[in-house]
């Protein structure tokens, strides 16, 4: 276990865990044989903390995200979610916590083509059957500076822009935690920080807890600590 | 409810997008060919069942030896049915001195419901249609009866106690019959003028018909009821038991009509499947997304569900609409063609029936896919290649299999057919899949020695593996179907020419004393008549089977038919004729001649219930002749020639007193060399069978307009079908096309491409699909329709040609637009 790399798991309970891993180990049989792509992996997140998961391609850092997101099941190895052990919990079990707790940004951004930018950020509010969807929607939309878009598709929106819907779309449901696998890896540099501005920003102003595995050296060194993965191994 | 209300949404959304475009397309179209298919197939038959129902003079016959009851009358018009009586007797007609045995039938007005009586102002002459019936006071005697007394127009005849004038000639009555079991001549009445002839005695031989036309469905309902409540002795008649020719050729246009339906289905059931793969796989991304975003795995399954009926129903509306306008359409443009004047109009039931195939293709062909939608892990938001789990195999293709099984059986409710039908497919599509397997393992290896766009084309079909061999299996039994279908058209339509060429005799010539017989024939030689061949007619009873008298059978077909009593009539001959097929036992030799053999026509065989070896006692002219079955014939008797169903071995009968038969061919206009032959040889008796060759005639007509009309129509829904099915892979290659380009590739490089994939693809399924249809039409033809098969070279060609060509064109459609799309703006989505 690593503790060192878990300061506030040492520190006096101010802050409440809001996930936590707990040897998490996930294998997969391939043609060579059983292979592990996330190997042992114990962490701590607290309520409103950013980290960075970082590491090179292939580290295992995308499988380590859907662990602890509840989209893929550990091997070995536990994942409390907001108190919730995930492993206790079957698929829509963990689809409900996710509606309530959870928010997703891509790196491929994942708009659905046949949704307007606000349709698609509606549609968590619509699934949560939140009755004023449509304005609690128009306004977060209208808070990453999209006022002007809402009726068009994403096929007609730029990649920071699809993004930016994308971000949106997260949050409107205010979640207690928001994964991003490789939010500006299809950006360029400069959309790629305005992207990033935006993160951290609501990530300051909502609290809610930041977990985003990047390749980007600013996106990471601005977050509150960097997890390193190697061979599915946190080093 | 909530998933209502987002499905709906969700739906509205997709709709305005214009993404579920393809599967609708498919659905439409599909929906569109079977209700098309299903309006033509129902409104043909029921013109070809009209034209079939004027042997009986009416769409159903009730008859009786007691008079009919006034009840079914009554009950015939409230079910608003039309209808008539005809009472038929024998009785001595005289001339002043000159008497002959007469067929006397007295009929009311209305008569005949269907068809129409020919009538003339001379004997022999051309008959033109008759307005009503004869007056009262009046008579119609036909030429033969004239000619026998001696009269004409004018003339006074007696029978019974009244007498008439002769108003006009009879030429023909519809419901005359063709097996001349009546050999006396025949003569119409009105019917109020009965009574006075005081002919109907107790005990006289009457035979009375009442006789009922009207809407299909009325009539239909009007059977039930008649069959119910019927007395006993009554028989009813529909043009099912209408005389074997036309119901052969009803049945052969019923069989192919059905034929049709089924393709359409199977056509149906691939475009369907094609679109739902591709509603499939465009919707794996949508669903793991819903489902990250926190959906139930129920809930997107009630959101893809309820999308799907939605989608169906719409499809099934609009396409029912298409269906309709696109047959009513067709049948307009034919119909000048060929003169038909009255074309039954449609009824709603093809609706219903294309709607319900429609939704059970889905369920089998879509359900399925859609089930697998509802498995696919919220994981492959952020892995790619992560799909559903893959299905049971059973769940994936037991749904299509039944579905398939049902329909056919539904449409083929033959067992052994069935059996044959289903074997088949099964087999055929087990080898194109093997095929297809082949073909992508030579494609991968063939790739080597070509230019780069045949290169990218073919290895592309090594590359997507699953989707080459799913799309050979598709074309291929789409083109397979449509050139089965073609073939037997063919078959059929040719049979059809064989069947009623023009100069086939038209005057059947009974009673030639054997004294007479070749005088007769030089005679018909010197009035320029086609002649036949003279066959010998001996009469005869069956006294025995197996050395056990036959009785009277009291009921059965035997008795309808009176087989067993009556008297029969029969003959020898060395040949079998053409139209003549041995089904049991086998046709004599030359050292059979003269031993007591016999042969039986199949349905004489199965009224008796004998089998080839067993003993027929026959009592000819008062001497018991014991012979052995030695063969069984299946006849057919839609040639017109003439056919006995008891056929004896040369030199058994001949020293039997007897008579000969002929047929012959007059030219129109030949009146008056009839009316000399009937003077010449006043013992004979003369069949003028035009009218019922123009019957018959009109009938394949419709028949053969149903064929064509129902090949086109599956035809051109083939081809759109294959179309929408080609649109599915178009996403496939949006991609691709996008990165070649952006490699380098020129437009036309990729084109070339995708040209040589599709090409190769095309041209394999055709030539495997001429294989599956020529070896199909073989065990069709001569098992279903039952029509000697010749084999054709034309469906290799157009199937392997029509193939590449049609799946290369489909495919060049389908991503064209994907081609010219710039590369950047695929890439960036
Ligand atoms: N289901 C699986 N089957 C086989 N290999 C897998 C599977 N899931 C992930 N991998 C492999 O595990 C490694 C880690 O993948 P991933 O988590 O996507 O890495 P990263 O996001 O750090 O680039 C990769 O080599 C990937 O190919
Ligand atoms: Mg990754």
């Amino acid at each position: 276990m690593n503790t060192k790399l878990m300061p506030s798991a040492q520190a006096p309970m101010v802050r409440d865990s809001v996930l936590k891993a707990e040897n998490l180990s996930k294998e997969v049989i391939s043609p060579e044989g059983s292979l592990t792509i996330v190997d042992d992996v114990s962490l701590e997140i607290v309520s409103g903390e950013s980290v960075a998961i970082t590491g090179p391609s292939g580290a295992g850092k995308s499988t380590l995200l859907a662990l602890l997101a509840g989209l893929d099941s550990p091997t070995r190895g536990r994942v409390l979610l907001a108190g919730q052990d995930l492993t206790q919990l079957d698929e829509d079990g963990r689809a409900r916590l996710r509606a309530r707790r959870v928010g997703f940004v891509f790196q491929s951004f994942h708009l659905l083509p046949a949704l307007t930018a606000l349709e698609n950020v509606m549609l968590p509010l619509e699934l949560g059957g939140q009755p004023d969807a449509r304005r609690i929607a128009a306004e977060t939309l209208a808070g990453v500076g999209l006022a002007a878009r809402t009726g068009h598709y994403p096929r007609q929106l730029s990649g920071g822009e699809q993004q930016r819907v994308a971000i949106a779309r997260a949050f409107v449901t205010r979640p207690a935690v928001l994964f991003a696998d490789e939010p500006t890896g299809n950006l360029d540099t400069a959309t790629g920080s305005r992207v990033g501005e935006l993160l951290f920003g609501l990530n300051a102003h909502e609290h809610t807890t930041l977990v985003l595995v990047t390749h980007d050296r600013q996106l990471a060194e601005r977050c509150g600590r960097a997890v390193r993965m190697d061979s599915g191994r946190v080093l | 409810m909530n998933l209502v209300r987002l499905a709906l949404r969700m739906l509205g959304r997709e709709w305005r997008s214009g993404e579920l475009g393809v599967l609708l397309l498919a659905l439409t179209i599909a929906v569109a060919a079977l209700t098309g298919v299903g309006f033509l197939v129902d409104r043909i038959s029921a013109a070809v069942a009209l034209q079939a129902s004027e042997v009986l003079a009416a769409d159903l016959r009730l008859g009786s030896p007691q008079p009919l009851s006034d009840s079914y009358f009554q009950h015939a018009r409230a079910a608003g049915l039309a209808s008539a009586r005809s009472t038929t007797l024998v009785s001595v007609v005289f001339n002043g001195e000159a008497s002959q045995l007469t067929s006397v039938a007295a009929v009311t007005a209305g008569y005949p419901l269907r068809g129409r009586l020919l009538v003339a102002g001379e004997a022999f002459a051309r008959g033109a249609p008759a307005e009503g019936i004869p007056a009262t006071g009046e008579v119609w005697p036909d030429s033969r009866l004239l000619a026998a007394l001696g009269a004409h127009v004018g003339s006074e005849l007696s029978i019974g106690a009244t007498a008439f004038r002769v108003g006009r000639v009879l030429i023909s009555k519809p419901d005359q019959g063709s097996t001349f079991a009546e050999l006396a001549p025949s003569l119409i009445m009105n019917a109020a003028d009965l009574a006075a002839t005081q002919l109907v005695q107790p005990g006289s031989r009457v035979s009375y018909a009442g006789l009922f036309a009207g809407e299909r469905s009325a009539v239909e309902a009007f059977k039930a009821w008649l069959v119910a409540n019927k007395r006993p002795g009554e028989r009813v008649r529909d043009i099912t038991d209408a005389s074997p020719q036309v119901r052969n050729a009803v049945d052969r246009a019923g069989r192919f009509l059905s034929l049709a339906s089924l393709v359409s289905v199977l056509l149906c059931a691939i475009a369907v499947a094609m679109a739902a793969r591709r509603y499939v796989s465009r919707h794996l991304d949508t669903v793991a997304l819903l489902k990250t975003l926190g959906a139930s795995r129920s809930f997107t399954l009630g959101v893809t569900l309820l999308q799907l009926v939605l989608l169906a129903i719409l499809a099934a509306a609009v396409g029912a609409l298409l269906g309709f306008v696109a047959q009513e359409w067709l049948l307009r443009t034919i119909r000048g063609l060929l003169a038909l004047t009255e074309l039954p109009g449609p009824t709603l039931a093809p609706v219903g029936v294309g709607f319900l195939t429609a939704l059970a293709v889905l369920a089998g062909f879509a359900l399925p896919p859609v089930l697998q939608l509802a498995r696919v892990p919220a994981l492959r938001v952020l892995r790619r290649d992560v799909g559903p789990p893959p299905p049971l195999v059973t769940l994936a293709f037991g749904p299509a299999v039944l579905v398939v099984l049902a329909l056919v059986y539904w449409i083929v409710p033959e067992p052994r057919l069935f059996g044959y039908l289903t074997a088949g497919l099964t087999v055929f599509v087990l080898v194109l899949a093997a095929a297809g397997l082949l073909l992508v393992q030579l494609a991968g290896r063939l790739r080597h020695g070509v230019g780069v766009a045949w290169r990218f084309g073919v290895a592309n079909l090594s590359r997507r593996r699953a989707e080459s061999v799913v799309q050979l299996v598709a074309f291929g039994t789409g083109i397979m179907v449509l050139l089965l279908l073609a073939i037997l058209r063919t078959d059929l339509n040719s049979d059809w020419q064989r069947t009623l060429p023009q100069d086939l005799p038209n005057y059947f010539f009974i009673n030639i004393p054997p004294a007479a017989r070749d005088e007769f024939v030089q005679f018909l030689q010197s009035q320029g008549a086609r002649t036949t061949k003279v066959l010998p007619i001996i009469r005869g009873r069956l006294t025995a089977i197996n050395g056990k008298p036959v009785e009277d059978p009291k009921s059965g077909r035997a008795a309808e038919e009176g087989f067993a009593t009556r008297e029969q009539n029969l003959t020898w001959s060395a040949d079998l004729g053409a139209d003549n097929r041995i089904v049991a036992g086998h046709w004599w030799t030359a050292a059979d001649m003269g031993k007591p053999l016999v042969s039986l026509a199949s349905e004489f065989q199965e009224s008796l219930g004998v089998q080839v070896g067993d003993h027929l006692t026959f009592d000819i002219g008062g001497e018991p002749l014991e012979v052995t079955v030695a063969s069984i014939r299946k006849v057919k008797w839609d040639t017109f020639q003439p056919n006995f169903f008891i056929v004896f071995v040369p030199g058994v009968l001949e020293k039997v007193a007897g008579t000969y038969m002929t047929s012959a061919y007059f030219t129109p206009g030949a009146g008056h060399s009839l009316a000399q032959l009937a003077h010449r040889f006043p013992s004979v008796s003369i069949f003028d069978i035009d009218e019922l060759l123009t019957q018959v005639r009109g009938l394949l007509d419709k028949a053969a307009l149903a064929v064509q009309s129902v090949f086109v129509f599956t035809l051109l829904a083939g081809l759109t079908v294959l179309l929408a099915a080609v649109q599915s892979s178009r996403d496939e290659r949006r991609y691709e096309s996008a990165m070649l380009r952006t490699l380098g590739a020129s437009r036309a490089t990729v084109v070339q491409g995708v040209l040589a994939e599709f090409t190769t693809l095309g041209a394999l399924a055709g030539l495997l699909a001429a294989l599956g249809a020529s070896v199909g039409a073989y065990f069709l033809t001569t098992r279903w329709l039952e029509l000697r098969y010749s084999f054709q070279g034309w469906p290799w060609a157009e199937g392997i040609l029509g193939g590449a060509l049609l799946v290369a064109a489909g495919g060049w459609i389908a991503t064209r637009t994907v081609i010219n799309q710039s590369p950047l703006k695929t890439l960036r989505s």
